[in-house]
């Protein structure tokens, strides 16, 4: 059987879909990485987004409440991860990693605790996920109203990564921003506040991130399960390292990996009777990712990107 | 003269191998505290919970070579994460390096009838093997078109994860009604039942034997070596080495092999040790990122490795009986958590500690 126009209109849905949380989270990560700090504890942060989000929005019955708390619990990582950084003048790689196991350890912890001991939360209900927009616009199950009705996480991540790159640049913040995470000392010298300026992109970072875990079980799946992030916070950050830390470039690199996965979900459709494995079809978006990078080679960090800054001068 | 700067510096090193320990054992009593705070918020006696959890390993000798089961590949993965830290490389791909070697561990003793201990002996080298290939294309690819091994390693974890999936699901190693492929052959078991009156099911297997002897290794090549020596120089600074008149391509390529090698030693000694198949997965099991913990709370340093590994080992097997008092066993995740992120900031408490010290002795700053 062959691709019809609704098969290609649910692969650009789908595609966006799944390219949503890489989209926010990698943000996240964009602002962190741009003032100068290494961020490796998306992934976490994105774990515990999603749980948080998800137990908040089952107890409560509203998305805004659970979305509301995921915010609040990003804030908290992101501030745990800014002390460290910032503050403390730790090793930013290393705090990354203890929030990588200390935010889906305590996610996991808490949900056995919430919820009787098991590892899932209850499912959110159908009224309580996000709307859906662009439903009526169209006529029903036409090329047009498969490709663009979609959950509204999908038009408001794309606008968060216009207003992401507004602000990094075509804004004096924005320009205060760059300017810590390729030289902080100059920009220090200028009056530019370097701890504010960070800690403000990582606590950012922090709620961007939670962020993007907490759309999924607002769309996607309905509920949290230790799995469900499983490795999206990796795959943000090599978008941006991939996207070259620009947002325009990155929102590109999320979709090109939610169109592989889409593309490897809808060949595994057994309508299409392909007998290929649909483990190796799994592979496609790693592999391409892979080739991709082959391709357009180096990607630079900003310059100050997890170096510690001391106002002391040493 | 010039015994007295070698003997001061000797003291100084000391003096830090110190401080790491003491402020690792610090940490490690933040990280217990933490835990006791989330214990006693959700409504459970952490003394009680710890009794369970150190008592359940340290209570017999069968429970604490469980904890030395445990520990084996994550020691290994440590050690990689180390090698490759060392040499100036983030390797998060010690999660697919491992699931390589355990899948050529698998592969060769299924297809390559061997007697019995040579048979062992080579697919655990086949585990190192494909592990180095699987660090070295990391590490080319870093090396020769720049690109982060962040990523790459990243990429290649998720494309080993489905590799050995598929390899498994084959009909040539997938065991008929199950999700999980055939035994190991007999012949290629690397463990051994003669102390089963000691330490009953647990199997004791080569892979204990074998991480000290690789934790050695990396020391000696890390610190004895000219090898060692130029992996650290380009990991220090490449464009220095590179003038010094040392091949940073290969270097670097070399770095994530070894690292990768250590790896897939890990994976092999696990399949054929322990495990003795592999199973068709769900989700990456993380012996390569609590790889990555080993060898923060082991301060970066093959022989932290072990002991690290060890205390890992022991708490992930500890946490698993605290579900008896019905504490969730992600408490211990917690706990690490806790500890590597004051490890982290330890440097703001030896700089506190020294403000005091200098300020107690009336020293200048």
């Amino acid at each position: 059987m062959m691709f019809g126009a609704s098969d290609i209109g649910l692969l650009i849905s789908s595609t966006l879909t799944y390219a949503t949380p890489l989209i926010i989270a990698g943000m996240g990560s964009i602002m962190s990485e741009t003032s100068g700090v290494v961020n490796i504890g998306i992934e976490g942060k994105m774990v515990i987004g999603a749980f948080s989000c998800a137990a908040a929005s089952t107890l409560s019955g509203s998305p805004w409440i659970g979305l509301f708390i995921a915010i609040l619990v990003g804030a908290l990582f992101g501030l745990l991860h800014a002390l460290a950084c910032i503050t403390f003048k730790a090793d930013q790689t290393i705090s990354g990693i203890a929030i990588n196991l200390l935010a889906p350890g305590a996610a996991i912890y808490f949900c056995k605790a919430l919820f009787d001991g098991s590892t899932q939360t209850r499912p959110v209900e159908l009224t309580g996920k996000l709307p859906l927009v662009l439903g009526g616009v169209f006529p029903e199950n036409s090329f047009l109203d498969f490709t663009f009705k979609n959950y509204v996480s999908v038009y408001v991540c794309l606008l968060l990564a216009l207003c992401i790159w507004f602000l990094l640049f075509r804004t004096r913040t924005g320009l205060r921003v760059r300017a810590v995470g390729e030289h902080p000392r100059a920009a220090a010298t200028l009056g530019v506040g370097v701890f504010r300026i960070r800690y403000f992109c990582v606590v950012l970072s922090g709620v961007l991130a939670a962020l993007g875990g907490a759309v999924i079980p607002l769309s996607t799946v309905s509920y949290f399960f230790p799995a469900i992030i499983s490795g999206q916070g990796f795959i943000a950050i090599a978008a941006v390292i991939f996207g070259k830390y620009k947002p325009g470039n990155t929102v590109l690199a999320c979709l090109l990996f939610g169109f592989c996965k889409s593309l490897a979900l809808s060949l595994g459709n057994p309508k299409f009777e392909l007998s290929v494995s649909v483990h190796l079809l799994s592979m496609i978006p790693y592999v391409i990712t892979l080739l991709v990078l082959l391709f357009i080679g180096k990607s630079h960090a900003p310059a100050a990107s997890g170096k510690i800054y001391d106002s002391a001068g040493h | 003269m010039r015994q007295t700067a070698e003997g001061s510096l000797r003291a100084r090193l000391r003096s830090v191998w110190n401080d790491t320990f003491l402020y690792t054992l610090l940490s490690i009593l933040i990280g217990l505290l933490a835990g006791s705070v989330i214990l006693l918020v959700t409504g459970f006696n952490p003394i009680e919970a710890y009794g369970t959890l150190f008592g359940g390993v340290l209570g017999t000798g069968k429970t604490r070579m469980y904890a030395v089961q445990y520990a084996a590949p994550i020691i290994f993965t440590g050690l990689s994460v180390t090698f490759a830290f060392k040499t100036g490389l983030f390797n998060i791909g010690a999660e697919g390096q491992y699931i390589m070697g355990g899948l050529a561990a698998l592969v060769v003793s299924v297809l390559m009838p061997l007697p019995a201990g040579l048979h062992g002996a080579v697919a655990v080298l086949a585990g190192g093997l494909a592990g180095a290939v699987w660090g070295a294309v990391a590490g080319l690819l870093k090396a020769y078109k720049g690109i982060h091994e962040v990523i790459v390693t990243i990429m290649l974890n998720w494309i080993a994860f489905y590799f050995s999936n598929f390899i498994v699901m084959t009909p040539m190693f997938k065991k008929p009604n199950s999700t999980a492929s055939v035994e190991v052959s007999e012949t290629a078991r690397i463990y051994t039942d003669a102390f089963k009156e000691h330490f009953g099911s647990v199997h004791i297997h080569w892979g204990m034997l074998l991480a000290p002897v690789a934790v050695a290794f990396c020391w000696v090549i890390l610190n004895k070596t000219t090898l060692g020596f130029r992996l650290r120089a380009v990991g220090f600074n490449r464009n220095a080495a590179e003038y010094g008149g040392i091949n940073v391509g290969r270097s670097i390529s070399l770095s994530m092999g070894i690292s990768g090698m250590l790896a897939g030693l890990g994976g092999a000694v696990q399949v054929l040790g322990v495990v003795g198949r592999i199973t068709q997965l769900a989700a990456q099991e993380g012996y390569g990122f609590d790889g990555i913990s080993v060898s923060m709370i082991g301060g970066i340093n093959p022989i932290g490795a072990l002991f690290a590994g060890l205390f890992y080992g022991g708490m992930k097997y500890g946490g698993s009986k605290l579900n008896i008092i019905g504490a969730p066993s992600e408490l211990v995740n917690v706990i690490i958590g806790v500890i590597i992120y004051s490890i982290a900031i330890m440097g703001a408490f030896r700089a506190l500690v020294f403000f005091f010290r200098a300020k107690k002795e009336g020293r200048p700053l």
